[in-house]
């Protein structure tokens, strides 16, 4: 077994030329559903006892490459995709809460899993305890007999923490349940959580593994390590399932039984498939990965070092700055660089965040990240606003916090973009 | 969690084996024994179930036999899905058959491990693998798993075979 290096991965891992056409390049299958070669294959299929493609709710040959190559790069078993980021934790969720059934997430969390998670998954009755990222032993606290599993960001998105995954990962171990990270602002380029004993790491995909800010799209993969069968408590792993004739799903698919049954199951009745365009744009985007996280934290940590010497900034939280307290945590986990996105605050309050979000020209003012232009942010009028004032203190968005999402531009503009839009 | 072998060892035991013996076949169709079976038919292995409470009936319409002593030869490869601790008397019983049914392969599925046995197999000359199942593996070397999204760690530059029936292992 040929062990290849990253950057070969994110070229090809999953693909190989078309075998109806020899295309070099992934087709895009636009296609809903597949021809059975007879009623018995048609039976096998629906029933999992032979690999092969139904309907493109469940699998699609060009998003099969994409759910492939997420795997290879994170060093999975095996990859899922869905519709967005937001899809791919409902799914991860779905397949592991039951109701009444809680899990503890840190609170340093996009805004929007925050609501995701607070809100919609209430209605589910799946309850979520919060915890501090930079203090593992927060989560241990909230652990009850009913935990079913952790989360967290492994680069948090926006508050500027690097997350030590290690003791997190031991913690999840041996309360008998899963660690899921969130590894979307790092990317397996900077942080592969698995190596540090992570068991799911899901992704949302429209940021930097996509990276040209096209395409909605989410990931998930399995490090293949979690004994879901040990505590009984994740029955959809482990009991006979009803609408697969009482197939049992770990018992069957092993090291990548998460996976199945989360396409299976979830994907299956929830629904939220991504399109195949989708999968064939973002399975470029990652052709580039490893050059373009490069460039990001190049010139991320350029205008970090540019924006602390500034006089009209307060602070800046770039763990990739000598002085940050998690400067530590960065050469640990994350040495090639501490991301593209990170949070800086203006001596003018909300004001001035205001004033700068409107006067740059080349950063785009959106609610978005990881793009391969700059875009920059104020949360606290925009994708913070929800949150009260004490969450949003808490989320690391305060009135005079300012998101950017360093783009791979000239770096030399970047900074006089943001110098002048800051004096005028 | 799945012992590792290289992908080349799995191959070359995938392409030589025709004939399998399968200790613990299930009727029920949903035990992995089952799709497993139903998945190695279909890719054109010969497979003689073996287990001694549906002795004489049929499974996917081929005859079972009680034990592995009563099955009539060649048979390269015996592949136990039954408890950890059960396959060492299997794999004693198909050290006792070896020459008989001509046996090169051991092979204990996804969940059975057991380290006597696997020393004592090797001990008699029998190539072993446990705790991996044929048909996920053939599946991740033919490239068909990749449906479902799995890591088969492999890169391949060439346009694979048999494409109708799932990929096959016929080429290097
Ligand atoms: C860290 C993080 N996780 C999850 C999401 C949700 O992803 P999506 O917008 O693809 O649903 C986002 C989106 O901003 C994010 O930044």
């Amino acid at each position: 077994m040929a062990e290849f290096g990253f950057d070969t991965l994110a070229v090809h891992a999953g693909a190989q030329p078309d075998p109806a056409t020899g295309a070099r390049i992934t087709p895009i299958y636009q296609t809903t559903a597949y021809v059975f070669e007879d009623a018995d294959q048609a039976a096998s299929l629906f029933n999992l006892q032979v690999f092969g493609n139904i309907y493109t709710r469940l699998m699609n040959p060009t998003t099969a490459v994409l759910e492939e190559r997420i795997a290879a790069l994170e060093g999975g078993t095996a990859g899922l995709a869905a519709a967005s980021g937001h899809a791919a934790q409902h799914l991860i969720f779905h397949t592991i809460m039951e109701p009444g059934a809680e899990f503890v997430s840190a609170r340093q969390l996009y805004g929007g899993s925050v609501n995701q998670f607070n809100q919609s998954f209430k209605k589910y009755n799946w309850h979520v305890k919060w915890a501090d990222a930079t203090d593992p032993e927060s989560f241990k606290r909230e652990i009850t007999d009913n935990t079913r599993a952790l989360f967290c960001e492994s680069l948090a998105n926006p508050g500027g923490v690097i997350t030590d995954l290690e003791p997190l990962a031991r913690i999840a171990e041996d309360a008998g349940v899963p660690l899921i990270v969130d590894n979307t602002l790092a990317t397996p380029y900077l942080i592969r959580p698995f190596e540090w004993g992570a068991h799911l790491v899901v992704h949302s995909a429209t940021k930097f593994l996509g990276g040209h800010g096209n395409s909605l799209g989410g990931l998930i993969t399995e490090a293949g390590t979690f004994d879901w069968a040990k505590s009984g408590k994740f029955k959809t792993m482990t009991e006979e399932n009803p609408s697969y004739h009482g197939l049992k799903f770990f018992e069957t698919f092993g090291d990548f039984a998460f996976c199945v049954a989360a396409r299976a199951l979830a994907l299956r009745d929830l629904g939220p498939t991504m399109a195949p365009m989708n999968a064939f744009l973002i399975l470029t985007g990652i052709e580039t990965l490893p050059l373009r996280m490069r460039r990001h934290c190049d010139n991320a940590l350029a205008v970090a070092r540019w924006l602390e010497a500034h006089e009209r900034v307060a602070w800046v939280n770039y763990a990739g700055l000598e002085k940050h307290p998690l400067y530590p945590q960065h050469q640990k986990y994350c040495p090639k660089g501490a991301g593209a996105v990170f949070t800086f605050g203006l001596k003018g309050g909300f004001e001035a965040g205001v004033k700068l979000v409107n006067n740059v020209r080349i950063f785009s003012h959106l609610a978005n990240i990881g793009d391969t232009r700059s875009l920059i942010i104020h949360p606290a009028s925009t994708t913070h606003r929800q949150l009260s004032d004490e969450a949003r203190v808490k989320a690391g968005a305060g009135p005079e916090v300012v998101r950017l999402s360093i783009g791979i531009e000239d770096v030399n503009d970047i900074i006089a973009d943001l110098d002048q839009a800051m004096r005028a | 969690m799945p012992t590792t072998y290289p992908d080349s060892l799995i191959a070359r035991i995938l392409r030589s084996v025709k004939t399998i013996a399968m200790v613990g076949a299930s009727p029920n169709q949903v035990r992995p024994s089952y799709f497993a079976m139903k998945y190695l038919l279909d890719k054109g292995f010969k497979i003689i179930p073996v287990n001694p409470g549906q002795a004489g009936k049929e499974i996917l319409g081929q005859k079972v036999y009680a034990t592995l002593s009563d099955v009539p030869g060649p048979v390269d490869m015996v592949d136990i899905s039954r408890a950890s601790d059960a396959a060492l008397g299997v794999t004693d019983e198909a050290i006792a058959n070896k020459d008989r049914l001509g046996l090169k392969v051991v092979w204990m599925q996804l969940g059975v491990v057991n380290e006597d046995a696997e020393k004592r197999a090797g001990a008699a000359g029998l190539t072993v693998i446990m705790n991996r199942c044929p048909k996920i593996e053939y599946g991740r070397l033919s490239g068909e798993i990749g449906w479902y999204g799995v890591n088969r760690r492999t890169i391949d530059n060439r346009k694979p075979h048999a494409f109708n029936k799932g990929g096959s292992l016929t080429r290097g």
